[in-house]
C-alpha cells in the first residue's frame, strides 16, 4: 500500500503541493485528474523519490521513501516503473536499447532472452519491428509507447503513468488502456495514472482523485465522482470554462 | 554585497565539482570491484574524443612548433647558438605549450560537447529516467567520460609534441638552415624524460578538469534549450580558467619535485 501523507512542496516562492493526502491500495488503479500545472507530475516524482518533499511522508509498505538512502531507493525502484510525460527516451540509444536498459543493467539474461522480451513488450504497445529505430525517428505517440514498453520491461509491481495516452489516436488509446488492464489482472500491478483523457480514466480506474490547488479535493469511484455534489468536480469533468475552478 | 554573493557562488560550485570528482572515483572503484566496468563504453567515448579533436590538435601543434622555431631560430642563429634551437623549442613544447594548447582545444571541442549532451539529458528528464531505473547518473554517464577524457589528453599531448617537432624541424631545415641531424641531436641532448613526463602529467590533470566541469555544467543545466547553450559556453570558459590557474601550481609542484628527487 502507498500512503501519501500531508506532502508539501514549493519551488522558490511558488507553492505547488499544499498538503496532499492519498492512499493507494495494492492492485488498485488510481487515476489522478487535475488542471494543467497543478502539480500532478511533481506528485508522481515524489512517489518514486525523484523529488523530496519540504514536509510530509510517502509510505510504501510502511516505509518512508523520503528518508531512504540511495541503496534502498534503488531497491524500491527495481519494483517500480515510470512512464514520463515527455517519454524521456535516451536519445543516444535505439528503441531496443531503451527498452532493454533495465534488463541489461540489472539482470544476467542472455542477449537472445533480452531481445525476446523487448520484442514482446514492443508488440504489447503496438510497435512490433521498431527495435532498431532511433528515438528521433519516432512520432510523439510512438515515443510515448516506447516509454511505456520500457516502464513495463522489468515487470514492476507498481507503475506510475504520466499521461500514457496523450497524443494517441482513439483506437490506440483504447489499446493502451486494455494493456493497462491486462497488466493489472495478469500481474496484479498497482498503478497511478495521471491523465487528461476522461474516457480513458473511466475505463482504467478503480478510483479517481481530483488534484486541485495543491490538494486532493475529491476521491472516489467513477460513479462517486460523476455524481459528486462538489461544484469543482462537476466543472472539471464537464470541462466548463466558467465555474468555481480558476484557470490560473 | 555583489562580490560576497559572487565569491559564495564560486566556492559552492568548486565544492560541488569536488564532490562530483570524488563520486566519480567512488563509482570507478565500485565498477571495477563489481566487474561492471565496461571497456566498450570507455573506448566509445575515447574514440569520440579522438575524432572530435584530432584535426584541431594536429593543426595547433604543427603551427606552434613551426612558429616557435621561426621566433627562436633567427635570434639564436645570430648569436651562433643554432645547436640549442631544437632543444629549447622541444622543452617549451613538452613542458608548457603542448599540454596547455591541447587542453584548451579539447575543452572547446569535448568539454562543451559533454556539457551539451548531459544538459540536454537533464532538461528532457533523461537523467530522471536513469534514476528511476536504479542507475546512478555518475556511474553511467560521468565515469566513462571522465576516464576517456583523462586518457585521451595524455595521448593527444604526446601527439601534439610529436607533430610540433615535425613542424619545427621543417622550418629549421628550410628557413634556418639547420640539418635534421643537428636539430634532432639538440632535442636529444636537452630534452629530459622528466620534462616530457611533467607535461603529460599536467595534461592528464587537465583532462580530469575538463570532464568534471563539463559533466557538472551538464547536471546543473536548467531552463530549456537556452540553458543548454549557457552551460555549454560556461563549461568551456570555466575549464580554461581552471586549467590556467591549476597550471601554475602544477608547474611549481613539478619543479620542486624535480629538484628534490631527480637532480
Ligand atoms: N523542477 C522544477 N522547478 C521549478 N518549478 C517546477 C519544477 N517542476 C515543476 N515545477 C512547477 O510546478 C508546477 C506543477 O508542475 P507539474 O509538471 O507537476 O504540473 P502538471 O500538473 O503535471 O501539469 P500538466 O498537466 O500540464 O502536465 C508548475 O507550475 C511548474 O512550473
Ligand atoms: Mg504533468
Amino acid at each position: 500500500m502507498i500512503i501519501i501523507s500531508n506532502i508539501h512542496k514549493s519551488f522558490g516562492p511558488k507553492q505547488v503541493l499544499k498538503g496532499v493526502n492519498l492512499k493507494i491500495y495494492d492492485g488498485e488503479s488510481l487515476v489522478i485528474l487535475g488542471p494543467s500545472g497543478c502539480g500532478k507530475s511533481v506528485l508522481l516524482k515524489h512517489i518514486i523519490g525523484l523529488m523530496k518533499p519540504d514536509m510530509g511522508q510517502v509510505l510504501i509498505d510502511g516505509e518512508d521513501v523520503t528518508t531512504f538512502d540511495q541503496q534502498k531507493l534503488d531497491a524500491l525502484r527495481m519494483r517500480m516503473g515510470m512512464l514520463f510525460q515527455s517519454a524521456a527516451l535516451f536519445d543516444s540509444l535505439n528503441v531496443e536499447e531503451n527498452v532493454a536498459f533495465g534488463l541489461r543493467r540489472h539482470t544476467n539474461l542472455s542477449n537472445r532472452a533480452v531481445h525476446h522480451i523487448v520484442s514482446e513488450k514492443l508488440e504489447m504497445v503496438g510497435l512490433p519491428g521498431t527495435n532498431y529505430l532511433m528515438p528521433s525517428e519516432l512520432s510523439g505517440g510512438m515515443r510515448k509507447r516506447v516509454g511505456l514498453a520500457r516502464a513495463i520491461a522489468m515487470e514492476p509491481e507498481i507503475i506510475l503513468y504520466d499521461e500514457p495516452t496523450t497524443g494517441l489516436d482513439p483506437i490506440m488509446t483504447s489499446a493502451i488502456d486494455e494493456l493497462h488492464l491486462s497488466l493489472k489482472e495478469r500481474l496484479g500491478v498497482t498503478s497511478i495514472v495521471v491523465t487528461h483523457d476522461l474516457k480513458s480514466a473511466y475505463r482504467v480506474c478503480d478510483r479517481i482523485a481530483l488534484h486541485y490547488g495543491g490538494q486532493i479535493v475529491e476521491i472516489g469511484t467513477r460513479e462517486e465522482i460523476i455524481n459528486s455534489p462538489n461544484p469543482v468536480v462537476q466543472q472539471f469533468i464537464r470541462g466548463e470554462a466558467h465555474g468555481p475552478m480558476s484557470l490560473v | 554585497m555583489f562580490l560576497v554573493n559572487y565569491i559564495k557562488g564560486l566556492v559552492e560550485a568548486l565544492g560541488s565539482m569536488t564532490i562530483l570528482f570524488m563520486q566519480t572515483i567512488y563509482w570507478t572503484i565500485n565498477a571495477l570491484k563489481g566487474g561492471r566496468f565496461s571497456p566498450k563504453n570507455l573506448f566509445d567515448q575515447m574514440s569520440r574524443i579522438g575524432v572530435d579533436s584530432l584535426s584541431m590538435v594536429a593543426i595547433t601543434g604543427f603551427s606552434t612548433g613551426a612558429v616557435l622555431v621561426v621566433q627562436i631560430g633567427y635570434q639564436f642563429a645570430q648569436m651562433g647558438a643554432q645547436r640549442y634551437v631544437g632543444g629549447v623549442v622541444s622543452l617549451a613544447m613538452a613542458r608548457e605549450l603542448a599540454p596547455i594548447l591541447t587542453s584548451i582545444v579539447v575543452a572547446g571541442r569535448v568539454g562543451s560537447a559533454i556539457a551539451a549532451e548531459i544538459g540536454t539529458m537533464k532538461i528532457t528528464e533523461q537523467i530522471d529516467a536513469l534514476e528511476t531505473m536504479a542507475t546512478n547518473p555518475v556511474d553511467y554517464l560521468v565515469v566513462p567520460r571522465f576516464w576517456a577524457c583523462t586518457i585521451m589528453l595524455f595521448m593527444l599531448t604526446i601527439f601534439t609534441n610529436v607533430i610540433g617537432m615535425i613542424g619545427g624541424s621543417l622550418v629549421a631545415i628550410h628557413q634556418i638552415g639547420l640539418t635534421l641531424v643537428a636539430f634532432k641531436d639538440s632535442i636529444l641532448h636537452m630534452l629530459l624524460i622528466q620534462d616530457l613526463m611533467g607535461g603529460l602529467f599536467k595534461a592528464t590533470v587537465f583532462g580530469a578538469i575538463i570532464a568534471t566541469i563539463g559533466c557538472y555544467k551538464g547536471f546543473t543545466t536548467e531552463g530549456g534549450a537556452e540553458g543548454v547553450g549557457k552551460s555549454t559556453t560556461s563549461a568551456v570558459v570555466v575549464s580554461i580558467m581552471m586549467i590556467l590557474a591549476v597550471n601554475y601550481f602544477l608547474t611549481v609542484g613539478i619543479n620542486n619535485f624535480n629538484t628534490a628527487y631527480l637532480q
